[in-house]
């Protein structure tokens, strides 16, 4: 897949998108998320909510409904989390408010074989595959069904029905990861490939450039998801980088690499699918950098109006990727208001029990502290499992 | 029985290992066509072709990254680190990554990979090819660390660590690679991890020990038995979890310890077994444990003898302990 190949995606110009690029200095815009107007940026869904039929990934309405449904699902959940943080009830929520189409589009892409190596923005991903909502919750409140048994702060789940791989807070280590198990599929001749997701901050890590660099050599059949959301906490994007954009690294491995609409589903679907199917054929990793905003503080810890103007925000409330679908879907289906209304009822009701059986659900036992760092627990181990419960209880869980 | 050093040792684990299981692969710099720059993985690449033992882009943290991957996905991947004053480019992915994916996957995920390493000084290789670097791995929840000292116990741990559920550094003591000869039996066998070897036995002192200092203890111990001290050495094999039992057992019965080791002095696996012997075998004690170990310096090179605890240093230790 050569950026060539979709140089005709910036045939429909005139949206927004591309008004709003106009304005910047070439170099700025050049590794600026804004600039998701420039002519190699794939894009599908139009303005006006209709399709560029040039990388159409042709869903289904059904498909497309349930698509849309579950971003929305993604962005209430957000909303109601940071909620439930301020109030003290979870300790920490970090979310994908802005991203959801870079994230349900990736994952909508992938075929059942295929495996998801995450970043941490990823919940909708792996609900999507099939995570059930309770267990994600029961990571929120770290109980003991979580399927971390709260050894992990929220949002560090794993789900291995969905093959979802672990998330930790290292950044980058994911990356070089994913190579690693597709490089062994395609050593088993087993065909399926790994989607990995990192922010633009990760391509500063050496872990970007470790990964990058044996994916190439040795061709294996992983997709590079860089959701370039323009920040790495408070530092912009244009701080981590002197290339024009973050695509244009994967030229030095040997990687094709794109840029994306990362608010444009249907851009994202194409995209990945793309790649997917190129790395089935055998012909190794993709780079796609998805042009998207991270519409939030990087976690409930942060606060933006430190470094970035409300104001700053404008332009991508705009291309809300939520919005820009809903659009689409009325023009599909003819949508209204009380179907939202019935479906922020719905996800409302089955959040609000999952919260409350979370709640429920006693904390890890004493044990659980020791168990899994080896499989079979050690003396040591035994010895301070012992003296941990002989000795007084702690408050707070 | 055929005579090995620890480098044909370790090849034949190897070998027999990847003929048994063919999830094993070996990957790393050098390891393919050259067989490694000690020679360690010579032949394999011939009998089992490039999609099993792999030579590597220069990266460390690329390697282990990737086997973690490859562990996750199923194989059981064996990578070299060439030099273990190599390995710290791959120290996020080994302390924050492979010791923690099952705890932090509550069980759901395990990463299983023996990262091998030659360790130590004695070859005149300076700073950078002569350190210890054992404790920076045993204070990481998660990790068990090998360190065998002779040709049958080098096939045998390393065996039982490949077939171990957990990740395994397995550290070679590079200055006994060829120096080091012995029986090694033909075909299957393992040494238990966690289990130590009483190599000496004695009444009088414990010495507890690992890898290439095991000689010089000996040699030591053999001195002091011509002055009238009987020591007891322990060879330690695995070194964490480490073989508390006959350890305790041990300094129980003569009262006195002496520990040796290569790397610095300060947090080393020597303190952690003093304070191990103060909390077990406190009443039992004569003499206040001792330890004979590298300064806490970088490793020298031209003082690489004055900084090695050789059996010249452990001597006097043995004595002083031996008389307190």
């Amino acid at each position: 897949m050569s950026t060539m190949t979709f140089s005709a995606a910036r045939s429909q110009g005139g949206s927004s998108v591309d008004q709003n690029g106009e304005g910047h200095a070439a170099s700025a815009v050049a590794r600026h998320p804004e600039d998701t107007g420039a002519s190699d940026v794939v894009k599908v869904l139009r303005d006006d909510g209709t399709l560029d039929p040039v990388n159409d990934p042709k869903l289904s309405s059904d498909d497309t409904v349930a698509l849309y449904r579950a971003m929305l699902k993604v962005r209430l959940l957000d909303e109601r989390l940071v909620t439930l943080q301020r109030q003290g009830r979870i300790g920490f929520h970090i979310g994908s408010l802005g991203e959801e189409a870079t994230i349900l589009g990736s994952a909508y892409a992938t075929r059942p074989q295929d495996w998801l190596f995450p970043c941490y923005r990823e919940f909708g991903a792996a609900l999507w595959r099939g995570m059930p909502l309770q267990r994600y919750v029961d990571n929120m409140f770290g109980n003991s069904n979580d399927p971390a048994k709260g050894r992990q702060m929220p949002d560090h789940y794993c789900y291995k029905k969905a093959h979802f791989t672990s998330v930790s807070s290292p950044i980058g280590t994911q990356i070089t990861q994913a190579v690693g198990f597709a490089w062994a599929a395609k050593i088993k001749k087993d065909d399926l490939a790994c989607l990995v997701y990192f922010g633009e901050g990760a391509t500063s890590s050496s872990e970007f450039h470790n990964a990058m660099n044996f994916a190439g050599v040795f061709k294996t059949p992983v997709v590079f998801l860089c959701r370039n959301n323009g920040w790495a906490i408070s530092v912009p994007c244009e701080r981590q980088t002197a290339s024009p954009t973050f695509a244009v690294k994967g030229i030095a491995y040997g990687i094709p690499s794109l840029r994306v609409d990362g608010n444009d589903l249907f851009a994202v679907i194409k995209v990945t699918r793309d790649a997917i199917a190129r790395a089935a054929r055998g012909e190794g990793a993709t780079l796609i950098e998805a042009m998207t905003y991270r519409l939030s503080g990087h976690s409930t810890s942060d606060d933006p109006k430190a470094y970035r103007p409300d104001a700053t925000l404008d332009p991508w409330r705009r291309l809300d990727p939520l919005a820009r679908l809903r659009r689409h879907v009325d023009r599909l289906v003819g949508w209204s208001e009380a179907k939202d209304k019935d479906i922020e009822a719905e996800i409302e009701s089955e959040l609000k029990s999952a919260i409350a059986v979370a709640e429920k659900t006693p904390a890890p036992t004493l044990d659980s502290l020791f168990e899994d760092v080896f499989a079979e627990t050690p003396w040591h181990l035994r010895e301070q499992c012992a003296a941990l419960k002989a000795g007084p209880r702690a408050k707070g869980h | 029985m055929p005579q090995m050093n620890m480098v044909q040792a370790i090849n034949d684990a190897l070998k027999f290992e990847m003929r048994r299981d063919d999830r094993v692969v070996v990957l790393g710099e050098d390891v393919g066509k050259v067989g490694g720059v000690f020679r360690v993985t010579q032949g394999l690449f011939d009998e089992f072709g490039d999609d099993r033992v792999i030579d590597t882009p220069l990266s460390e943290g690329g390697i282990i990254g990737a086997a973690i991957g490859m562990a996750l996905y199923g194989l059981v991947p064996v990578p070299e680190i060439q030099f273990a004053d190599f390995i710290f480019p791959a120290y996020d992915q080994i302390v924050s990554e492979l010791a923690k994916y099952r705890y932090r996957s509550g069980g759901e995920y395990g990463a299983k990979l023996v990262i091998r390493t030659p360790v130590g000084g004695g070859i005149r290789g300076g700073h950078y090819h002569s350190q210890s670097p054992e404790a920076q791995f045993i204070h990481v929840a998660g990790l068990k660390v090998v360190c065998p000292s002779n040709p049958a116990d080098a096939k045998g741990l390393l065996l039982a660590s490949i077939r171990d559920p957990d990740p395994v550094l397995f550290f070679e003591p590079k200055r006994i690679y060829r120096a080091a000869k012995g029986d090694v039996p033909d075909g299957e066998y393992t040494v238990p991890l966690g289990k130590a070897n009483v190599v000496r036995h004695g009444q009088g002192l414990t010495v507890v020990v690992w890898g290439a200092m095991l000689y010089e203890a000996l040699e030591a111990a053999n001195q002091a038995s011509s002055q009238g001290v009987d020591c007891e050495v322990i060879d330690l094999r695995t070194l964490w979890p480490l073989d508390i039992d006959t350890v305790i057992e041990s300094v129980k019965k003569t009262g006195r310890a002496v520990i040796v080791h290569e790397a610095p002095k300060s947090c080393g696996l020597g303190a952690e077994l003093v304070a191990l012997i103060n909390e077990k075998a406190f009443l039992h004690l004569e003499a206040p444990p001792v330890r004979v170990t590298g300064w806490d310096t970088p490793f020298p090179y031209t003082l690489e003898n004055e900084y090695l605890p050789l059996s010249h240093r452990i001597l006097p230790a043995l004595l002083e302990t031996a008389r307190y």
